[in-house]
């Protein structure tokens, strides 16, 4: 059954992006997420300014871009946890700025951290069973009641044991996430996210700091989201990854999108070499500027000789 | 040297008032620093407000004693409120800035010459745990065993004290058994986390800081009443430090560890100085230590053992060690 859903939604996911326009904010066929003249100052400093920019629902998006181009301090603003000076955006036709972090999550749009957080104390099971949402015990005075969520709770513990085990964590169960290898934190942290049933993940460098021999499994496992019917947008630097699992790359250079195309050409686009090279780096030169070039050079030797004589 | 005394004074002191009223700010201290992660270096002040709530309600204003309770239970929230509204948002050094500066306000107007037709000024006040004590069901007598006893206002006080630290026990077990639980902790850890999964990491922040208040301002009742009569000075800052050595010597985020670290405390504070002073009267210490400067040696001694404590057991009395060296990855 796995094996005939993963062609048809990777597939429907690229369909959606045959024929697509290459600028940046082009229109995508059925969003998920709309962002709209989104700007972040710090100080002088414009640290994002994103005109507009569509996600694809049921994709896997990524955005790159050269460091400092401000794709976590963007990441930060769409889920909540920094406020933008201006612009708004959607998710899910849902207008979400100026909405907290924690309503964020709650509207189905979860992410993870580029440092890792897992909460080191709790065991892996009590990390697993926190993302679980609308959970009665969480409530002060019925907390004290256990009969009333005991029942939640066992729930939760099994869709909980279900997770880990996908995630090969379920040895894992009952040490202190503290414990645990940085790979293995990622994929709690992926776990984790997972129980609060998002719509869209949001994973913020899910492959810094993962040894390689974790690298293809979350590689797997990302790409499970999608088959799972999930959107997931993630920033990344690893341009291997990028191009193996996404659909669709947003690139971000000094806080705007400055292109957006299919993975395998992606690279080859002339503004996103500029943005990561720099500007003409490489760029070949027209006849006209050989020609000028040859003749100062020959006047430098002409001017050279006749000094001499 | 009278080791009967010393002996029967120091198992007194195990269950006696200040133990109680320790354990009780303690306790509310665990329930804020050790599962939530929230810096409280305020608690004298929420003992404080509770006291004089109270006292003041019935000796200046001569209204009933339950109305008193009930003044001193609201004075404790709003407090917690005011503190907590301005700082929760902001990270958690904020907090700790401005509980302490709270509790010395707040310890500061109590004492104030302006306001001593209120709250008496530097001799607080007294005569309010008339009612308290009329409801005391002991006959007049001594109760306990043997020399280990109390006459039957003490034994009223503590009665109700240690009835008091059992329910709060009883409470932080349920609760940190539960979801509930379950997010403070996880807020400890790392709020972001907490956020970025869905929580109102505010809104539980706050619940921990009022609960915590609400815990510790029992001790607040049972201080004034224990010695009917409340002063300012008794809610100084050195007050939240012992709750905070208490809460650290049993180790934190355990459910009894308040209670036996309170206990342990002021069994090592009594005890050490009586058998100095004993020793001092008695000729057995060098000329250097004097009556007068054996209250300072106490603490200096009490302060070297838990120091030693922490070197050999750094987790506390009830700390899990496994959970310290995750500390240090």
């Amino acid at each position: 059954m796995h094996a005939d859903t993963t062609p048809s939604r990777k597939a429907a996911a690229l369909a959606a992006f045959a024929g697509l326009d290459r600028e940046p904010g082009v229109p995508k066929p059925d969003p998920i997420l709309v962002v709209d003249k989104v700007v972040r100052r710090f100080g002088g400093l414009t640290a994002v300014n994103v005109d507009h920019v569509e996600i694809q629902r049921g994709s896997i998006t990524a955005l790159i871009g050269p460091n400092g181009a401000g794709k976590t301090t963007f990441f930060n603003q769409l889920t909540g946890f920094d406020s933008a000076d201006e612009g708004s955006w959607t998710f899910n036709g849902k207008q979400l700025k100026g909405v907290p972090a924690h309503r964020v999550a709650r509207a189905g749009m979860v992410r993870t951290f580029q440092l890792t957080k897992a909460l080191s104390k709790l065991t892996v099971m009590e990390n697993m069973r926190l993302g679980a949402q609308n959970q009665r015990g969480e409530n002060f005075f019925r907390a004290l009641i256990p009969g009333s969520w005991r029942g939640q709770e066992d729930e939760i513990t099994e869709r909980a044991e279900e997770l880990l085990e996908r995630f090969k964590l379920d040895a894992k169960r009952d040490d202190f996430a503290g414990s645990l290898s940085g790979g293995q934190r990622k994929l709690l942290e992926m776990a984790r996210a997972l129980m609060v049933g998002p719509e869209l993940v949001m994973l913020d460098e899910p492959m810094a700091g993962v040894n390689p021999a974790l690298t293809q499994s979350l590689l797997g496992h990302v790409k499970d989201l999608r088959e799972e019917g999930m959107t997931v947008l993630f920033v990344e630097h690893d341009m291997d990854m990028v191009r193996d699992i996404s659909d669709w790359v947003v690139v971000m250079a000094q806080g705007a999108v400055i292109a957006e195309g299919p993975p395998d050409t992606i690279m080859s686009d002339s503004r996103v070499i500029d943005a990561y090279l720099g500007a003409h780096h490489d760029a070949p030169m027209s006849a006209e500027e050989f020609e000028e070039q040859l003749q100062e050079a020959e006047a430098e030797l002409e001017a050279g000789i006749e000094e001499k004589a | 040297m009278d080791w009967t005394t010393i002996l029967i004074t120091t198992v007194k002191a195990s269950i006696g008032l200040e133990t109680v009223v320790y354990a009780l700010a303690a306790i509310g201290i665990n329930i804020q620093f050790g599962y939530a992660g929230l810096l409280n270096f305020g608690q004298a002040a929420f003992l404080g407000v509770a006291a004089y709530g109270m006292a003041v309600t019935v000796a200046t204003f001569h209204l009933p004693f339950w109305l008193g309770i009930v003044i001193g239970l609201a004075a404790t929230v709003v407090l917690a409120f005011l503190l907590g509204i301005p700082t929760l948002r902001l990270r958690a050094d904020y907090l700790a800035i401005v509980t302490i500066a709270a509790a010395e306000i707040v310890r500061l107007v109590f004492r104030s010459v302006k306001f001593s037709s209120v709250f008496g000024g530097s001799d607080g006040r007294q005569n309010f745990s008339g009612d308290f004590f009329a409801m005391n069901p002991y006959s007049p007598g001594t109760y306990g065993i043997g020399p280990i006893s109390f006459n039957e206002r003490v034994t009223w006080v503590l009665t109700v004290g240690w009835v008091l630290i059992a329910i709060a026990c009883g409470l932080v077990y349920l609760l940190m058994k539960s979801p509930w639980g379950r997010v403070l902790k996880a807020i400890r850890e790392d709020e972001d986390a907490v956020r970025s999964l869905g929580k109102n990491v505010f809104s539980y922040k706050m619940q921990a800081l009022v609960l915590g208040g609400v815990v510790g301002c029992l001790g607040g009742f049972l201080f004034a009443l224990g010695q009917a009569s409340v002063q300012p000075d008794l809610f100084s800052t050195e007050f939240t430090f012992y709750a905070y050595t208490i809460v650290i010597l049993g180790g934190a985020a355990r459910v009894f560890s308040p209670v036996v670290g309170a206990a342990i405390f002021w069994v090592l504070l009594v005890f050490v100085g009586n058998t100095l002073s004993e020793a001092v009267s008695a000729g057995l210490l060098p000329s250097l230590f004097t009556v007068n400067n054996i209250g300072a040696v106490r603490f200096m001694l009490v302060g070297l053992g838990l120091m030693l404590l922490l070197i050999f057991r750094p987790q506390g009395i009830f700390g899990d060690k496994r959970e310290i060296a995750l500390d240090a990855r």
